[in-house]
């Protein structure tokens, strides 16, 4: 009977969480599915209306920007391109940087790996400048390379997989030595798949990280055609519906990423060997 | 020249520890040789430089005519299995057994059949598909043998792989390494703390202690004539008695009781060492004593007595009746006594 009790009362918390979370979302997609003149007349709606497809299809394909130049399509597009090569060159240079650091005999190992995690403390926006102008000078200045490749070192991805590396046991290492392997193939056989969930949530973090970019697309294009979807979103100046339909499309990318690796993400997070 | 040969290998950790020290040793091709030793006395570092997973900081190892210190533990051609087994959580049982295979370049086919061959040999072959994860104590055991076999190396190297087993199990292991060894003839080194283990799987065993051979030999010879008082008391179960005594023309004192030992021998302090089944309890026993605590094992039982303020245990059949607290008679030979000089540890 107290077990009934309590696990009512649980799903009831937890029920209120999910009604906080869902709700706003919800009023904003059944507004984004009304015209604008509805709204303005009527305020936020909590059910669905008639011109979904009109509202969404006039948002993706409209030409917009202050010189007209981009449609929101290419925005996704462009964000999806930035947030994807972010998480996928942050996954290679910290698995790598950690493999150097844990399985090398680098000299103050411990010393350099501090050194990479400090730079936790200098935020992209302490180093906007230098930044901008080391990738000015390479000529990268509105180009997928000049948004992605300052963003693509991780520290806090690194701090994982060494962590994680550190709890392999060396036996593993050594019977794979005496087994014929070498250093290559024993990061390519061996350390890739044992961290393929850890891979997965440090790809989801990153891909969050880089889609979330603002200030660092803002400075680092002048041309409307690299503009991102959060650049987007600031710019919307049309009507009401079309602005919610644009933020409901904008949260789709990383929902599908988090569905598609949702069972090797939540292993990754609580991995405990 | 021999199979395996090592020569003054000392190794000294960068701390300053002298894992193991001036040791030479010579194994001959089909040979099985037991390291044994307490925990920490330089057996596993031994087996791992063997291996090359551990740096020789003197001293040379050649396997079949070649020096092998510098090179690559790859390249050595000798497989080991792990206390921990160590199979790669990631890959099938298949694929565990295939991947050395794979890196030597060999053509799948024949991957296939040797991994299928020794399948069947350790009744795994039901167990191919399956990850490491699925697999029982003695599963793994077998899985992490079979990855050793199916590369058929000139060596095996065991680091104490029995000793995450069950008592049963254990000995079923053993039986099964004893046989296959037999069986393929290829030389193997088992390292191991347990000397049952030593005395019934090895052809000839190494006892090391601190870093240092203390003796080699069959398990017979260790047994029966033990070099040093180390090796008295560490091989035979139960342990051997050592008593502390003096020794005038050939009669050993303890306490007030005396020996003969047939000889002229004379020294101050020296150890005694008398095994406990070498106690003959009868009652025309010269020498008499209480019974302080019997311990009864089926079939025989061990008896805990003094000596003056030295204590000792005799094992003997438990069909004779013999109760705590009882006084019983007893009778050393001098024949069958091992005598240690204190000075220098070594037998006399």
């Amino acid at each position: 009977m107290t077990k009934y009790i309590s696990s009512t009362i649980n799903h009831f918390i937890l029920s209120i969480g999910l009604l906080i979370m869902v709700v706003p979302i919800w009023i904003i997609f059944a507004s984004s599915t009304h015209s604008s003149l509805f709204i303005n007349t009527n305020g936020l709606q909590f059910f669905l209306g008639d011109n979904f497809i009109d509202n969404y299809s006039r948002v993706l394909f409209k030409q917009s920007g202050f010189f007209n130049e981009i449609t929101a399509l290419k925005m996704f597009f462009n964000s999806f391109v930035m947030a994807t090569g972010i998480a996928t060159l942050s996954v290679i240079t910290s698995l790598m940087a950690a493999y150097g650091l844990v399985y090398f005999k680098v000299k103050y190992a411990t010393f350099i790996f501090w050194l990479i995690f400090i730079t936790l403390l200098v935020p992209l926006e302490l180093r906007i400048m230098p930044s901008y102008i080391v990738m000015s000078k390479l000529n990268l200045v509105n180009t997928f390379a000049g948004l992605i490749l300052p963003i693509s070192a991780s520290a806090i991805a690194t701090f994982f997989f060494r962590q994680f590396y550190k709890s392999i046991p060396d036996e593993l290492l050594e019977a794979a030595k005496l087994d014929g392997t070498n250093s290559f193939r024993f990061f390519i056989d061996f350390l890739i798949p044992l961290s393929k969930t850890m891979i997965a949530a440090v790809f989801i973090f990153m891909f969050v990280f880089g889609y979330n970019q603002y200030l660092w697309p803002l400075i680092m294009t002048t041309s409307e055609q690299y503009w991102t979807v959060v650049m987007g979103l600031k710019t919307m100046y049309g009507s009401i519906s079309d602005r919610f339909a644009f933020v409901i499309m904008s949260m789709i990318p990383p929902v599908i990423i988090i569905i598609f690796l949702q069972k090797l993400f939540i292993q990754g997070i609580f991995q405990n060997k | 020249m021999s199979f395996l040969e090592l020569q003054n290998i000392t190794k000294i950790y960068p701390n300053g520890t002298k894992a193991v020290n001036e040791t030479s040793l010579n194994i001959e091709n089909g040979e099985f040789v037991v390291f044994v030793g307490p925990s920490g006395c330089g057996k596993s570092t031994l087996l791992r430089m063997i291996a090359g997973l551990e740096d020789i900081t003197n001293g040379e190892i050649s396997l079949d005519g070649n020096i092998i210190n510098k090179i690559d533990p790859s390249e050595r051609d000798v497989a080991m299995v792990f206390q921990n087994y160590a199979l790669y959580p990631h890959m099938s049982v298949f694929n565990n057994m295939a991947y050395g295979l794979k890196n030597r370049g060999i053509s799948k086919e024949e991957i296939n059949n040797k991994v299928n061959d020794v399948a069947k040999l350790l009744e795994i072959d039901q167990l191919l598909t399956r990850k490491p994860s699925m697999l029982s104590g003695g599963q793994r055991q077998r899985v992490a043998m079979g990855r050793a076999i199916v590369r058929n190396p000139k060596i095996f190297l065991f680091d104490e792989p029995l000793s995450n087993l069950d008592a049963k199990l254990r000995n079923q292991m053993r039986l099964e390494i004893k046989r296959l060894q037999r069986q393929m003839g290829v030389t193997s080194i088992f390292v191991t703390h347990d000397q049952t283990e030593a005395m019934t799987l090895g052809d000839r065993i190494v006892v090391i202690n601190n870093g240092v051979v203390e003796q080699v030999g069959t398990p017979k010879e260790i047994y029966s004539k033990p070099n040093t008082k180390f090796v008295a008391e560490f091989i035979g179960s139960p342990q051997m008695n050592l008593f502390n005594c003096k020794i005038e023309n050939g009669i050993a004192h303890i306490a007030d009781m005396k020996i003969n030992l047939n000889n002229s021998t004379n020294i101050d302090d020296a150890t005694l060492g008398i095994r406990p089944d070498d106690i003959l309890i009868s009652d025309n026993g010269k020498h008499s004593c209480v019974a302080n605590l019997v311990e009864y094992l089926g079939s025989d039982m061990i008896i805990y007595s003094k000596i003056g303020d030295q204590e000792f245990s005799c094992k003997l059949s438990s069909k004779i009746n013999l109760n705590a607290g009882d006084t019983f008679k007893f009778e050393i030979s001098g024949t069958s006594v091992h005598l240690f000089d204190n000075t220098t540890g070594s037998r006399v």
